[in-house]
């Protein structure tokens, strides 16, 4: 049976840890289950979780007046979601929906603060993948952005 | 590589067949040969100069299937005053041709190696025949899969073709679009990003691009850190083509002009002007 650390060690996020640090991440992570149409979370919640996707379909979507949601970006199997953890008030800004069967493994952040401050390896490995993870975002959003089939 | 036309300076009456809406902005015109015949040959990603009377030319890609000349067919976006006039034409209606032009996909030399066929917006046009021929001779490649993104669904062209295409056994397609209302069930996001889905082997592969520069230079990044060659990747560019021909000079992109050297080609061959801006 897949544990959630296993379940790490196997995600491209993860990719390259140390299994010391993967043990201690294997930690804070629980295996979670969506629906197709459930919530992962809704803006304005507590950020108190970071995905990683391990099978399924995930959207990120903005609600607009008289328009409803509108998605921005489709995640599946592989990536990570969850990229407000680190601003304060750490507090979702957008709304995340499974768009089908959804598995992931959430990993529990305050845990995994509380474990980067007693570890500054574990921080630094961590970061590293967070800020490559959001250098991709940033690529995504400009070119997005850019509107560049207009 | 078909042989050029004879007469390359004079527009042959076409007749307008069919025109088809593919999106808000964006027509497919089938044309056939005002005075009959059997049309000309093409081959995948040469275009032709469409001539609407009293208004002016423009290269247009052609969209249709090279094994079927009978029927030309272009998809073209009306953007100016030209492309505006030939969206507006009606079935019956008559409009000049030159060509074809420009080199090919390399489709010949893809065989024996897997295919990504990789599109933004409007770039799916020229990309169209090469999908058409690669499926007709399905047997001579490994996988074969086509990447395709839009700004919304409703940009998507072909639409119904894509989803034939989706349903078979032996062609993978992935389709995202920049953003989407809530009905919409495929990816979101932007075309590199699918790449990681692409079944293929990177040291015999073939890449076949074609889109905004934006994309296409994303693109390409993507598939060098997937470890393509830089010899197997092309790319269509699109320049102010006027004559076709090589000889005025618009559509020159450093040491080549796109008309005649291009709109095709292997990146490495291309890479320092692919790079550089206001050439």
């Amino acid at each position: 049976m897949e544990t959630p650390e296993s379940s790490l060690t196997t995600h491209p996020f993860f990719q390259g840890m140390t299994p010391r640090h993967l043990s201690m991440v294997g930690e804070c992570a629980s295996r979670v289950n969506f629906q197709a149409g459930q919530f992962l979370f809704r803006e304005q919640e507590e950020a108190a979780q970071f995905y990683l996707i391990n099978h399924g379909q995930v959207a990120v979507e903005v609600f607009r007046a008289r328009r409803g949601p509108i998605t921005l970006q489709t995640l599946g199997e592989g990536k990570a979601l969850g990229w407000f953890w680190f601003d304060k008030p750490y507090h979702w800004h957008y709304d995340a929906r499974a768009l089908q069967l959804t598995r992931a493994t959430a990993l529990d952040v305050k845990a995994l603060m509380y474990k980067c401050e007693q570890d500054y390896e574990l921080g630094y490995a961590l970061m590293k993948r967070y800020a490559q993870m959001l250098a991709v975002q940033f690529r995504v959003v400009a070119m997005q952005i850019a509107d560049m089939y207009g | 590589m078909p042989n050029p036309p004879a007469e390359p300076m004079l527009p042959r009456p076409y007749r307008v067949l069919k025109v088809g809406r593919e999106t808000g902005d964006t027509f497919t015109l089938t044309l056939a040969a005002a005075a009959g015949g059997a049309g000309f040959s093409f081959a995948p990603g040469q275009f032709n100069m469409l001539y609407a009377f009293g208004v002016g030319e423009a290269p247009i890609s052609i969209s249709g299937d090279p094994e079927r000349p009978e029927n030309l067919v272009h998809t073209v976006r009306a953007v100016g005053a030209v492309t505006r006039a030939i969206c507006g034409l009606k079935k019956g209606e008559v409009l000049g041709v030159r060509g074809p032009y420009g080199a090919a996909w390399p489709v010949a030399a893809a065989a024996g190696q897997d295919v990504l066929v990789i599109a933004g917006g409007l770039g799916l046009a020229p990309l169209r025949p090469a999908v058409y021929h690669l499926l007709a001779h399905r047997p001579d490649y490994g996988n074969l899969e086509l990447i395709y993104g839009a700004r919304t669904p409703e940009d998507l062209l072909y639409r119904k073709e894509l989803e034939g295409w989706r349903g078979r056994f032996d062609f993978r397609v992935h389709v995202t679009v920049d953003a989407a209302r809530g009905e919409w069930r495929g990816n979101v996001g932007v075309v590199p990003n699918l790449i990681s889905r692409a079944r293929f082997d990177a040291a015999n592969t073939l890449a076949l691009i074609c889109g905004p520069g934006v994309m296409m230079r994303f693109t390409v990044q993507e598939l060098l850190g997937h470890g393509l060659k830089m010899e197997n990747i092309y790319v269509s560019m699109e320049r102010n083509m006027k004559c076709g021909l090589g000889l005025c000079g618009h559509c020159q992109l450093g040491p080549f002009f796109v008309c005649k050297d291009g709109p095709v080609f292997r990146y490495d061959l291309l890479k320092d002007w692919f790079l550089t801006r206001e050439v």
